[in-house]
């Protein structure tokens, strides 16, 4: 749910790109997050717990806390909360603690 | 290696405000900010500022973060280097950084410490359900990405993060359900209340969240009354169809790298947990090694820049720049310091550093 | 209590507020603010001198309602948005009050308002007869809404508006 007016800020959106997500076409703008194009487009949940599979959604949004972690073109384990979004991105939910290549 | 005069970790109020302060007097600056933007929380806020003309009163916490962005850019003697994470400071006084995918070693010869503060987190049933967030969380979705994180929103805390992101989500046009806070009275400053409380948001003192619930994320909260002893009370339970709730519970200020470093720590609840122990120009006990902002105390955005001033000047005069101006301007930031905590406001503050320097006075 | 609640009480209101004369006299600024914390913009807002230097930046402003010409700057100065002017000339009947507003959207000249109390509670539907923009700055409107002669201590805020993003 993206802001369209706003009493105070405004803001300044890039270009509108498309990316993947689990495969299927969602529109973001450059120069936002991953996180923050895949809030727009209404996803929650971003992933599981290893143990409980308990669902993990957006919580620091800054770095810190590891609830976002998601592949991007293939490398796991990435903070979607501070990945900048490119075109032709493919973002795909992460199973396990993914491993090195 | 990179060698620099002053080395400051973290570009928010504190930070920006150490580097153009260092930066006048002479000094050679390098400041590390591991987000893509300078700025840290400054940018976010959208409401204006309290304090007086010296602290920018009356302007909104992110046009004093523009300004102090657009000062350090226009500054010959201050570098940003952003995307840049500190990782360690060596005893050798090495400092490395993580800078894009590249490993980075810094020799500084003074470091000012300015990396903030993290939020809590509280205990109760599903609260690792998506659609609940940490405030700051809110804050850059909202403010930095100009999205909202749902419609009905839960605020726990009411101090005054959980005060200005319940107004900063009204303005984005998300509705409030309620603020819970457990304290039995509102921690924040009290004209955010009233503004948040004359739209028609109600502000429950000595209430909690029992549990979240829903099955992919957030469907709902049910929040209690406590009594006097924090204990709830049968009865008072109250179903909120929500589907956010944000977490605005306080924070730790955030001494990883001072505690690396070998600086003495100090436990002071007064000033939201460990801190280092320094002295009244904010040098630790680990020679050349300043703090400033929230990670010498969680504070106001307001004396975080003061201090991060007074950081900035020290540790310049240290160097023997400003040797004539610098003492003048460190006692006008002292008492500013002082003029900022001196009523019933910054009482726990006064507190806090009076415990942390030992002293039977009360000193900033 | 307004620490408890977010509401000022009718004693602090009081505190607050200038004789019903004075109400009836003219526009003038009722400073809602109640807490000692370190703030002073409206002391350096006011150019009538009405709003007197503070000796110690906590102190609570002080305000002298004969000196106040209810010009409304503090109003739009003030960060925690907690002054408001009452002008009980208006007519015999009713008076208006100005408020700071900062969300979206900002309503128009003859728009009807629900108007509320410092509760959130509401008072009745208010015309707007004027609509101050703060600038490109400031960014704070004053609305100018008009009320009954015994609400005009009573109505603070209005009734927001509908959702403002795409859903």
């Amino acid at each position: 749910m993206r802001i369209t007016e706003h009493p105070i800020l405004e803001f300044l959106r890039g270009e509108e790109i498309s990316f993947f997500y689990n495969g299927q076409e969602l529109k973001g703008f450059e120069g936002e997050t991953i996180a923050a194009a895949l809030h727009a487009a209404g996803v929650k949940v971003l992933g599981h717990s290893h143990t409980m599979h308990r669902p993990r959604g957006l919580f620091c949004a800054i770095g810190n806390c590891s609830s976002c972690l998601m592949v991007v073109d293939g490398e796991p384990n990435v903070r979607i909360c501070v990945e900048k979004l490119k075109p032709g991105m493919r973002v795909e939910t992460q199973q396990g603690k993914g491993s090195l290549k | 290696m990179k060698e620099i005069e002053v080395l400051i970790i973290g570009g928010g109020p504190a930070g920006l405000s150490a580097a153009s302060a260092a930066a006048n007097l002479g000094a050679s600056v390098l400041v590390l900010e591991r987000d893509e933007l300078p700025g840290g929380q400054l940018v976010k806020q959208t409401h204006k500022f309290f304090g007086s003309k010296k602290q920018y009163a009356g302007d909104r916490g992110f046009q004093i973060g523009n300004l102090l962005i657009e000062q350090c850019k226009t500054s010959a003697k201050v570098e940003v280097w952003t995307n840049t994470t500190a990782l360690g400071i060596y005893e050798d006084g090495v400092v490395t950084a993580e800078s894009q995918d590249e490993h980075v070693k810094i020799k500084p010869k003074k470091i000012i410490v300015a990396t903030g503060a993290s939020e809590k987190m509280i205990v109760f049933p599903n609260n690792d359900l998506p659609g609940i967030y940490g405030a700051g969380a809110v804050q850059t979705l909202m403010n930095v990405h100009g999205i909202v994180p749902g419609q009905r929103v839960l605020m726990i805390g009411a101090g005054n993060i959980g005060l200005i992101v319940s107004y900063q989500l009204m303005q984005a046009g998300v509705e409030i359900a309620a603020i819970i806070e457990a304290a039995p009275a509102i921690g924040g400053y009290l004209v955010h209340a009233s503004k948040i409380r004359r739209a028609g948001v109600p502000i429950l003192t000595s209430h909690t969240i029992t549990e979240a619930y829903g099955q992919e994320s957030v469907e709902g909260a049910v929040i209690c009354k406590l009594d006097e002893n924090w204990q709830p009370i049968q009865g008072t339970e109250q179903d909120l169809k929500v589907d956010v709730i944000c977490l605005a519970v306080g924070l730790s200020p955030l001494t990883e790298l001072c505690f690396q470093a070998d600086c003495r720590m100090k436990y002071v609840p007064e000033l939201s947990g460990h801190v280092p122990i320094r002295d009244e120009y904010l040098e630790t006990t680990r020679p050349g090694l300043y703090v400033a902002g929230d990670v010498s105390g969680v504070e106001e955005a307001s004396s975080a820049m003061v201090e991060g001033r007074l950081a900035g000047i020290s540790a310049a005069y240290s160097l023997g720049y400003g040797l004539e101006a610098a003492p003048k301007l460190q006692e006008e930031a002292l008492a500013e310091l002082n003029e900022l905590r001196s009523g019933p406001a910054g009482h726990k503050t006064m507190k806090g550093i009076m415990k942390l320097m030992d002293k039977g006075e009360v000193v900033c | 209590m307004l620490n408890k609640t977010g509401i000022p009480t009718a004693e602090d209101v009081k505190k607050v507020s200038p004789s019903p004369d004075r109400l009836k006299k003219g526009p003038v600024a009722i400073i809602e603010c109640f807490q000692e914390i370190p703030c002073n913009p409206c002391t350096e807002a006011c150019k009538q001198g009405a709003i007197q230097p503070m000796e110690d930046i906590n102190n609570l402003p002080k305000l002298d309602f004969e000196i106040c010409n209810g010009c409304g700057v503090c109003l739009s100065r003030c960060p925690g948005l907690a002054i408001f002017i009452v002008d009980g000339s208006y007519s015999d009947r009713e008076a208006v009050v100005r408020i700071p507003y900062e969300y979206l959207p900002v309503p128009k000249v003859g728009d009807k308002v629900t108007g509320l109390n410092r509760s959130g509670e509401e008072l009745g539907v208010f015309e707007i007869i004027k609509v101050q923009s703060g600038g490109q700055k400031n960014k704070t409107y004053t609305l100018w809404l008009v009320v009954p002669q015994d609400l005009a201590m009573d109505v603070r805020s209005i009734r927001l508006g509908g959702l403002r993003h795409a859903i």
